[in-house]
């Protein structure tokens, strides 16, 4: 994510809510809908940049998490929403505020059953390719695997 | 290399993690020895007050898959308890008489209940501690839809036991001697709210009270009234539990005593966990801080020196997530300086800061980003580097310098 580059439109924020639903069309899928995406963009004055998990190589919220139900798998954070409990742990040690508790109504896979959220790069719905990375008009978020 | 664990939990599998990371399993096998009293797969402990509220099967309890030990190169010893350490010889005793070698060995041995001596507790019939998936089983055993429960604590393990069993018996009151609730966790304000929130589901407090004695199925408490009950729990603390370590001759003070590197004063013999106490940074202060975060974090710190590589715990601070029947705590630190405060009916903030340091947070229902405060308190981050006033309003990234936040974010390239 470049900061220099980010133009504050929050696109990038619609796209990762859409691409939670499994849904073909975008309008009808977010219309009238709560959205809570995975990244989101914080606006401060000129300056614009987006949050999302930043799959980190010493995870806190893994280490911390109090069921097992986060784990690393190739390089990628990934939620077993079967084991979670939503105790929110990993919303208190996640230190870019990259876990949020799933808010109900929102725009989460319909029966997903979900408690909390964090990007997992769209492994987890039927993009299977990081959507706020594809859609940036301006290629500010890109995805690099830096070892 | 033999390595050797007593302990089968958090900090336990924070250990194997960490050999493992460091070492890779070699096909000479299966050189982790694990020893535990509980008969069980790695299981979530915090989970037993879920399972009873019938939110998790035993099966989604387990702390890591079934081919964890498999996979790990680790032996699970049948259950049973070792009694006694011999660290120069590098041998561990177990009931029953067997003894065993190590190369290194972790003492990961968690923490026990503390049960107040309190007179006429031998009368009780339907006793009870909360720490174990044994301890749960036998209380649902003798639970029914009449049963009146009464806890003694209104700590985290307490009020989680009420929580867990409050749909499925007729009562549940909770005695204790702080005049208000999760007193190690809360401030008066954020305890206050908690507390409305269980009593409208139902939970009965007595605060500022404790009980004399016991008669049977009687409490006789200090402010001469009594409780009828049918359970007691008994959840008035936890202590580490040290005694191999310190009848080994290594140095205890109230927990086991470690170093950044998790090695005890026996040489070859580390611990981690609730076992142990370590150094608050938040604080300054040595406390035993018996959290699961730590203890994996620990464990695993152990782990990767005990196979030969390098690794420090440095950043320990107590931090709790609680909830209750959907009402959220989410704490951390230490809770002395000046104050941020923002509150409405359902939703508190207080932020405790000082000596350009945030010392401690603690929020109610306001979840969101709470890990930027977690680690400013963790990380001692100086404040005069941030946007305090807008942190204090919003917590988020927006408030480090560019520089801070394209180390995080990524950057140019
Ligand atoms: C009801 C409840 C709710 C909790 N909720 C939370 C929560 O929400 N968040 C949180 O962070 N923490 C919570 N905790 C605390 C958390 O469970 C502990 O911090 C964590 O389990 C510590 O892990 P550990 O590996 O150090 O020790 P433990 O989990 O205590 O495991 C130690 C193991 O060693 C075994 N053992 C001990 N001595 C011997 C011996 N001599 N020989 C053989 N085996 C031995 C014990 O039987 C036990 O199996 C909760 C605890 C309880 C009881």
């Amino acid at each position: 994510m470049d900061e220099k580059w980010c133009l504050g439109c929050h696109l990038c924020e619609y796209y990762c809510a859409f691409a939670q639903t499994n849904e073909k069309d975008m309008a009808r899928a977010l219309k009238d809908r709560k959205i809570a995406p995975r990244i989101q963009v914080e606006d401060s004055g000129n300056v614009h940049f987006a949050v999302s998990c930043r799959h980190c190589k010493e995870p806190l919220c893994v280490k911390a998490c109090i069921t097992g139900a986060l784990s690393v798998e190739d390089s990628v954070i990934r939620i077993d929403p079967d084991r979670c409990v939503g105790c929110y742990t990993c919303v208190l040690i996640c230190p870019y505020g990259a876990i949020a508790p799933a808010i109900a109504g929102a725009t989460a896979p319909e029966g997903g059953g979900l408690v909390v959220q964090k990007c997992e790069l769209c492994l987890q719905n039927k993009m299977g390719t990081p959507q706020c990375v594809q859609n940036c008009p301006n290629a500010a978020i890109v995805y690099e695997d830096r070892g | 290399m033999r390595y050797m664990i007593i302990g089968n939990s958090a900090a336990a599998v924070g250990a194997v993690e960490g050999i493992r990371r460091t070492n890779v399993r070699t096909d000479s096998g299966r050189e982790i020895l694990l020893i535990s009293d509980e008969p069980r797969h790695t299981y979530s402990r915090p989970l037993i007050s879920y399972w009873l509220q019938g939110k998790v099967t035993e099966e989604k309890m387990r702390y890591r898959g079934l081919d964890f030990y498999d996979k790990n190169g680790c032996i699970l010893l049948p259950p049973k308890k070792a009694v006694r350490l011999d660290a120069d010889r590098k041998k561990v005793f177990l009931a029953g008489g067997r003894e065993l070698d190590y190369d290194r060995l972790l003492i990961a041995t968690g923490s026990s209940a503390l049960v107040p001596p309190i007179p006429g507790l031998e009368t009780v019939e339907h006793a009870f501690t909360f720490m174990s998936m044994d301890d749960a089983v036998a209380l649902r055993k003798i639970l029914t839809a009449e049963t009146r429960a009464l806890i003694v604590g209104a700590g985290l393990i307490g009020l989680k036991c009420a929580e867990g069993i409050r749909e499925s018996v007729r009562s549940v009151q909770v005695v204790d001697l702080a005049p208000q609730i999760l007193s190690s966790v809360l401030d008066e304000t954020s305890a206050k709210m908690m507390q409305d929130h269980l009593e409208k589901k139902g939970i009965l407090f007595d605060l500022s009270n404790s009980v004399d004695r016991f008669d049977q199925n009687r409490a006789f408490l200090r402010d001469k009234t009594q409780i009828e009950f049918d359970a007691l729990v008994l959840a008035a603390g936890v202590k580490p539990s040290a005694d191999l370590v310190k009848n080994a001759g290594g140095r205890v003070g109230r927990g086991i005593v470690v170093n950044d590197k998790m090695e005890t004063s026996l040489p070859g013999v580390y611990a981690a966990g609730d076992c142990t106490e370590s150094l608050d940074v938040s604080s300054g202060e040595i406390k035993v801080m018996a959290l699961l975060p730590n203890a994996y974090m620990q464990g695993e710190c152990a782990g990767v020196n005990m196979a030969g590589g390098t690794a420090s715990f440095t950043q320990a601070v107590p931090m709790n997530a609680i909830g209750f029947f959907g009402m959220h705590a989410l704490t951390a630190g230490v809770y002395t300086g000046e104050t941020y405060v923002d509150q409405d009916q359902e939703h508190y903030k207080k932020l405790f800061y000082g000596g350009n340091h945030l010392n401690g947070v603690i929020l109610i229902n306001r979840e969101e980003k709470a890990g930027v405060y977690t680690s400013l308190i963790r990380e001692r981050t100086p404040l005069d580097t941030l946007d305090f006033d807008l942190l204090c309003r919003q917590p988020g990234l927006a408030a480090f310098a560019q520089t801070g936040r394209d180390a995080i974010l990524g950057g140019v390239l």
